[in-house]
């Protein structure tokens, strides 16, 4: 076996046991789901198979008794309830464990809670029901609804739900008025003979139903036309992926490295081409410079990764504090399929868990407390994901009992990181929980660690291009809103000059530019505000920042630039252009620069300094604050 | 669009019942209390479905249901007979005249609603 399949195969039977574990979180919600029930089956069987391949015979038969055990509830003789999802979690636990570590053992505990479970639950359990109707052919013209009788068999938890096609007659013969189709289904075997016959209860006339336990002999004719079965999807044989591929990262990396290099080189080729003005040149340049863009824009797509593929991890996480705490906790995600470039999408997971662990240790209160308090008694943690402009917004959201302002500043206080009497506004006070070494957790617990943590999880966001926020009402629960950056690697810059020196600034944060008007042009005085369409908007002087010297050019723009809420102006001497801008991360030595995120490179291979914007922004931001204090 | 029904009864308080149980749960209603009146009212407003006793004066459930299914566009509405009769011979004739089907009263509200989901999903 080769080293690379024998990858493969890790690679695989992780994603399975990944996509396993999520999908037994979700049968906790929805025990009656067969199509969860179905991909449960689907993952064990797949990874089975691909462990007896791969000479991992234990794992191989450890997930085959558990298969088998599983079975019954496949068949629907098994109610799915929390301990069967606590066992089956355990037993992906011990794949998981048998995967790292070929001498985990072979799990017989763990295989004989599970069929000591089964074995009561299917105490009594009768064998399945065999169903085959055809309905009335009047069905349609007297107004009944076949959907609603196939609903309904549904909501009893019918399977193998076939149609059968074999009483149409030929298209020459056929009443359109009238009603042919028939279907077969089998439902489990507790459901009440009654239930069953009362769905067709407006059907009765003229119905031909056939129903009968499993185990009474053949009383059903075969569907005359195979092929136009619904067949439930774990019949089919295990998706077979044909279109997708599985790629480890770095390859990605590589790309993208090779793209960023090719932007540049393209740049320069433009540029070049320019100079010497061949028209043949000119146009071979456009070419490459119009494939190079595609290339990006391929290359970064393959790169986009979507939220859902961590937010199992979540799952599973509020479903062990949940049990850990005794709270009960709901976990509801919206906007998985937002995606993110993978390098963000990877690094966010230590945070998120960070902060989804917080907020359920120290958001939600007791159950008991929630109930005197009017509330439901389970926690509600809420992890919602969206698109705003070029950036992402993740909120992670609990309905706990908030933030508690006045402890929050008494700790600061304690701890140094404020003076006595600092004025600041509650959104101020409850930023000071991402300073290093703060924690107000009365009690420490095992889980959320002891204070060393939202600190980190700041800089991983700033580290990430992103914005951290937390915002809380007292009694009703704590919102941390995390800003991030699409991508990482490349993007849409406006090349701009400030004392002849180029800088870049991300064109997705760019609102519009306007002429600085003249009476602002020599204003000293510092930072004011401009009056673009009676909004007042603060705006920076970048040659004062960066401690220019020299004459400023006559025609100074402002380039309005937005982040989050915020909005402001940055005066230059000079717009360029657009460019491609490969970002270039700034050494650890320049780590701590506010004012820029990264550095380019650009076609006559000068370096240019990419603006940080959301910084900028919360500097002028500042400016606006000491100017109506002052006002 | 609100899944409209119509009631037919000459019993004021069962039409109250029906109508007040349907609406509570979103539907919207309009009533008749002879078959004569639900098939002048349904001239002017075609009803979803259609909910009608069978003991009527002027025209009776039976009478109005044939009515009502040969007016062209009438095809496809259900109705159902809510009756204290029980005469097999009743149904047959009532599912051959274009009802879909036949409950028994006194009808507790759950059921009735059982019912309407079974021919009209709110």
């Amino acid at each position: 076996m080769t080293t690379d399949a024998m990858d493969t195969f890790r690679a695989e039977a992780d994603a399975l046991v990944e996509s396993l574990e999520a999908a037994l979180l979700k049968l906790k919600d929805a025990p009656d789901d067969r199509d969860l029930i179905d991909a449960v089956f689907r993952d064990l069987h797949t990874l089975k198979g691909s462990g007896a391949m791969f000479g991992r015979q234990d794992i191989a038969s450890f997930i085959h008794s558990f298969e088998t055990a599983f079975e019954d509830v496949r068949a629907g003789h098994v109610a799915v309830d929390d301990v069967l999802v606590n066992i089956s979690l355990a037993a992906r636990d011990h794949v998981a464990a048998l995967l790292a570590d070929p001498s985990a053992g072979e799990g017989r505990a763990i295989l004989a809670d599970l069929s000591e479970h089964l074995s009561r639950a299917l105490v009594g359990a009768a064998p399945d029901w065999r169903l085959q109707f055809y309905l009335p052919s009047d069905t349609l013209a007297l107004g009944g609804r076949p959907e609603i009788v196939l609903d309904e068999l549904r909501a009893l938890g019918a399977w193998e739900v076939t149609a059968h096609l074999d009483r149409l007659p030929p298209l020459a013969a056929m009443d359109p008025t009238q009603f042919y189709l028939g279907w077969s289904a089998r439902l489990p075997g507790d459901t009440p003979e009654d239930a069953i016959r009362d769905v067709f209860l407006f059907h009765d006339t003229g119905l031909d139903l056939t129903l009968a336990r499993s185990d009474e002999g053949e009383a059903f004719v075969a569907p005359a036309l195979p092929g136009v079965d619904a067949v439930s999807e774990a019949d089919k044989p295990a998706a077979a992926p044909s279109s997708l591929m599985r790629v480890p990262s770095e390859r990605l990396d590589d790309l993208m490295d090779r793209v960023g290099e090719l932007v540049i080189a393209e740049s320069r080729l433009v540029e070049l081409a320019a100079r010497i003005g061949d028209p043949g040149l000119v146009s071979v340049a456009e070419d490459i410079q119009r494939l190079a863009t595609a290339m990006r824009d391929t290359t970064m797509s393959v790169r986009m990764t979507p939220i859902g593929a961590i937010s199992g991890r979540f799952r599973r996480l509020v479903h062990d504090l949940s049990d850990t705490l005794g709270k009960p906790i709901d976990f509801v995600t919206e906007g998985e399929e937002t995606e993110l470039d993978k390098t963000v999408v990877d690094r966010l997971t230590e945070p998120l868990l960070h902060i989804i662990r917080n907020a359920a240790d120290h958001g939600l209160e007791p159950a008991e407390t929630r109930l005197a308090a009017g509330k439901s008694p389970a926690g509600t943690v809420r992890l919602a994901a969206s698109y705003s402009g070029a950036e992402v917004l993740i909120v992670i959201e609990d309905d706990g009992r908030g933030l508690d302002g006045p402890a929050i500043r008494a700790r600061a206080v304690e701890r140094g990181l404020l003076s006595e009497g600092a004025d600041l506004t509650d959104d101020e006070v409850f930023a000071l929980i991402f300073e290093p070494g703060f924690s107000t957790a009365s009690e420490v617990t095992e889980l959320s660690g002891r204070g060393v943590g939202m600190d980190v999880v700041r800089r991983t966001i700033e580290d990430l291009r992103g914005v951290i926020e937390v915002s809380s009402e007292p009694g009703h629960g704590t919102r941390v809103t995390l800003r991030l950056p699409l991508t990482l690697a490349i993007i849409d810059g406006l090349l701009v000059e400030v004392a002849n020196e180029r800088f870049v600034i991300p064109l997705a944060a760019v609102d519009e530019i306007v002429e600085l008007p003249a009476e602002h042009a020599t204003d000293e005085s510092g930072n004011a505000f401009l009056d673009i369409r009676d909004t007042l908007v603060p705006f920076l002087r970048l040659r004062r920042l960066l401690s220019s010297t020299g004459e400023p050019d006559p025609h100074q723009k402002v380039i309005v630039v937005t982040s989050g809420d915020g909005r402001i102006g940055l005066v230059v001497d000079r717009i360029i252009g657009t460019n491609q801008t490969v970002i270039k991360q700034l050494s650890p030595l320049h780590a701590g620069l506010k004012t820029f995120s990264g550095a380019t490179i650009l076609g006559d291979g000068a370096v240019a300094l990419i603006l940080d914007v959301p910084q900028l922004v919360s500097k002028g931001q500042s400016v606006t604050e000491q100017g109506r204090h002052a006002a | 669009m609100t899944a409209t029904v119509l009631v037919v009864d000459d019993s004021p308080s069962v039409r109250q019942l029906v109508s007040n149980t349907l609406e509570a749960s979103g539907y919207a209603t309009f009533t008749a209390s002879d078959g004569q009146e639900a098939l002048d009212l349904s001239e002017g407003r075609r009803p979803d479905a259609v909910i009608t006793d069978q003991n009527m004066p002027r025209l009776d459930g039976l009478g109005f249901c044939e009515a009502f299914r040969a007016r062209p566009g009438n095809q496809g509405v259900p109705i159902i007979f809510l009756s204290t009769d029980d005469a097999d011979t009743l149904k047959a004739r009532a599912r051959a005249a274009g009802a879909i089907g036949w409950m028994i009263k006194p009808f507790d509200q759950q059921k009735l609603l059982a019912v309407m989901g079974k021919v009209l999903p709110i």
